[in-house]
């Protein structure tokens, strides 16, 4: 049977039977439990004092860093922000479990990926401001981040795009004799879309060593997960493709990691995807263009402010003895004075001067391109109180 | 040299392309053993492999994303959307992704290693899902090359140019002409060059524009034309992103007329574009209005198939209608 492609093999009954789901029934991984303690049956990852602190402090950082950014956007300071309060544990935690050389292909709430990756305050708050120290050079919405140096790939807007990408990152890798898998996040909402369905089956079909990550956080903006599948969650959907798959609770860091350590285990060994879908909750709004209060309650959100992850790790590290609680306070005042420094700092670096608009829409600018430039330099420099970003550095 | 019909010349530099870096890979619907609903790419699985020259599921939109994410790892990309009447659930993966990858990332990725080739056009009694010719739409997506061949010999050298150029290029191949049009083409590898436009005939009463199978019907109406004493300067765009304004903007202000031609839609069509880039250009220079002949603003017709083209006739009757203005 695992073969089968069309009809061979196949067994019959000579009585109607539908298959509904349930039939399959998709468990959910849990190696913490909500209060810090690990199940007894449960096999502990391998982690070091080590990895253990800088996967919690990742996520403290993550924390404050959302709150402050949302503070920032309310105040007017930049355009937008999109926080991933209760969620850190799904990206940290899987970021934690793959090698440097893996691509993150990400959908636009993994930041505790690329902070786990080595991507700084300062590197945040250039991309937030758009300004010439940003590698990307300001032409992205904040949060749109990208480090090539970090196989963090840019991100881009439309949703589920990354999807099929991954498959032909992962199977470029696979060709290149490469080491490494493509990670690839994406929401329950965005599994959707059509790219969902094409790059899973396309990894499948075409074993590319590719990690599918779904954060299942029960919200796409305002629409809960009840309105988006009626099927058992994204997991069921792998069964469907052929693809091995795992369901986790995705505020238990331990579970996210192992999960994920073991998926890319296969993933190189087999040379094919698999499929981990996280079980979380959007605590935060879906970004600071929304506000929850219009579509879900307040009880439904503390039910899982009990279960957030970054205190559930934060229990067993002090319980275990590697982190001194007292060490808290004082880890996160640093980080939001760093914050802060950084953002007042940056908020003051300028955008990229005006010959940027025409560059990298191409390996070269072509003539049209150049020519619009200088058309537009000279409109500049006749009006230059209305384009006071670029004015006064605008040369002949 | 070697006679050639245009698809034997994109297989012949499809095998070049491979033989020559082996990053190269080819995939598809039905682009592996079988050779393409064309056969273009026949042979390709046999001599490179499978892991190089490979079927995909029957997905538009998964094969584009796939291909970005195989180029912008490095790969150099050649995916084949069977008919470009096909390549609209695609439409996101390149106007969105493709197109803006080496943008928005501020030239840390991109995705310049790919090649998407696509058969397009009309004239083989395909009605309006085997027949259209949708350049213009991808013509108004920066980022993106456009390139068409007219012959065996264009094919082979402006693929291996599209193939081997650092930025996205859309190859339209002139399916009306992948048996018709037989040339002679060199069997060794070589590349013409992208965003120049080539003046296959000169002439000094009016300028004929068009690209791809439109190129022969410019031919056939230029001999008209020339019966009648009106002598034709014939222009082969090749390029529609970026395109050669020079070449045409000289040619116009040496006869003082044009006439643009394609099987598309009149209404928004690129010669639209090319019309409003060049009144501007050589408005004082213009001895009539620029003639456009192009398909009806209908979706592609069937049994009316021969009634909708911008055929010889058409043509003729434009180039009449400029010089007697």
């Amino acid at each position: 049977m695992q073969h089968r492609n069309h009809l061979g093999d196949i067994n019959t009954v000579h009585q109607v039977k539908l298959i509904d789901k349930g039939v399959v029934d998709i468990p959910m991984l849990q190696i913490m439990q909500p209060d810090g303690s690990i199940h007894s049956d449960a096999t502990m990852p391998e982690i070091s004092q080590e990895l253990a602190v800088k996967m919690y402090r990742t996520m403290q950082f993550i924390r404050v860093l959302d709150e402050r950014m949302v503070a920032a956007q309310r105040q007017g300071r930049i355009s937008f922000y999109l926080a991933s309060t209760g969620e850190e544990a799904a990206s940290v935690g899987s970021a934690a479990a793959l090698s440097d050389k893996d691509m993150i292909m990400s959908q636009y709430r993994e930041q505790g990926a690329l902070a786990f990756r080595g991507y700084t305050t300062e590197q945040f708050m250039n991309q937030m401001f758009s300004n010439e120290k940003e590698p990307n050079k300001g032409r992205q919405m904040p949060i749109h981040y990208g480090a090539k140096e970090l196989n963090f790939m840019t991100i881009s807007s439309p949703l589920g795009t990354q999807i099929p990408q991954a498959s032909g990152y992962a199977y470029g890798q696979k060709m290149a004799g490469e080491e490494a898998v493509t990670i690839c996040y994406f929401g329950e909402g965005a599994a959707s879309e059509g790219d969902f369905h094409a790059g899973l089956n396309m990894a499948a079909v075409l074993n590319c060593p590719a990690i599918f990550f779904c954060r299942n956080n029960g919200y796409a903006i305002s629409t809960p997960a009840e309105e988006q599948f009626a099927g058992d969650g994204i997991a069921s959907r792998g069964l469907g493709y052929g693809i091995k798959t795992i369901r986790v609770d995705g505020n238990d860091i331990f579970a996210v990691f192992e999960a994920t350590r073991k998926a890319r285990e296969i993933a190189l060994a087999e040379n094919c995807p698999v499929l981990i879908e996280a079980m979380s909750y959007r605590l935060a709004a879906h970004s600071t263009s929304d506000d929850p209060t219009g579509y879900r309650s307040k009880d439904e959100e503390a039910r899982w402010h009990a279960k957030d992850p970054i205190q559930r790790l934060g229990n067993w590290l002090a319980a275990k003895g590697w982190i001194d609680p007292a060490e808290d306070e004082k880890y996160l005042a640093a980080k939001r004075a760093e914050v802060l420094d950084e953002l007042k700092r940056v908020e003051k670096v300028p955008v990229c001067s005006i010959e940027h608009i025409i560059e990298d829409v191409y390996d070269t600018p072509p003539w049209h391109l150049q020519e619009q430039l200088q058309e537009l330099k000279d409109h500049i420099r006749k009006y230059p109180d209305a384009y006071p970003k670029t004015a006064s550095r605008v040369k002949e | 040299m070697a006679k050639m019909n245009l698809l034997q010349a994109i297989n012949s530099a499809l095998i070049s392309a491979m033989t020559q870096d082996e990053r190269v890979m080819v995939f598809g619907e039905d682009v592996g053993h079988f050779g393409g609903v064309f056969r273009a790419t026949s042979n390709l699985q046999e001599k490179f492999g499978k892991a190089r020259c490979f079927n995909t599921p029957l997905t538009e939109q998964g094969i584009m994303g796939f291909a970005n994410g195989l180029a912008s790892q490095g790969s150099v990309a050649i995916a084949e959307i069977q008919f470009a009447d096909y390549i609209f659930p695609a439409f996101d993966q390149i106007v969105n992704e493709t197109a803006k990858w080496r943008y928005r990332s501020g030239g840390q990725f991109s995705v310049g290693t790919l090649t998407i080739r696509t058969p397009y056009g009309g004239g083989i009694a395909g009605g309006h899902y085997h027949s259209q010719s949708p350049e213009a739409y991808f013509a108004h997506t920066p980022g993106m090359k456009i390139v068409v061949p007219r012959n065996p010999y264009q094919a082979k050298g402006l693929l291996l140019a599209s193939i081997r150029d650092d930025n996205p290029v859309l190859f339209m191949e002139p399916k009306r002409l992948y048996r018709a049009s037989v040339g002679e083409v060199p069997e060794d590898d070589y590349e013409l060059p992208l965003g120049k436009a080539e003046i296959v005939k000169s002439g000094s009463d009016i300028t004929l524009l068009a690209w791809g199978a439109q190129m022969e019907i410019m031919e056939k109406a230029a001999e008209m034309a020339e019966a009648k004493g009106v002598s034709c300067e014939v222009i082969d765009l090749r390029s529609i992103l970026p395109w050669d304004v020079e070449t045409v903007a000289t040619s116009v202000m040496k006869t003082g007329r044009l006439l643009i031609s394609h099987e598309a839609p009149l209404t928004g069509g690129f010669a639209s574009e090319i019309a409003a880039t060049i009144q501007k250009h050589c408005f004082l220079y213009l001895e009539s209005p620029i003639e456009r002949v192009c398909g009806l603003d209908t979706p592609y017709p069937l049994a009316h198939e021969k009634e909708y083209m911008p055929d010889h006739l058409k043509v003729f009757e434009g180039i009449m209608r400029s010089v007697n203005f």
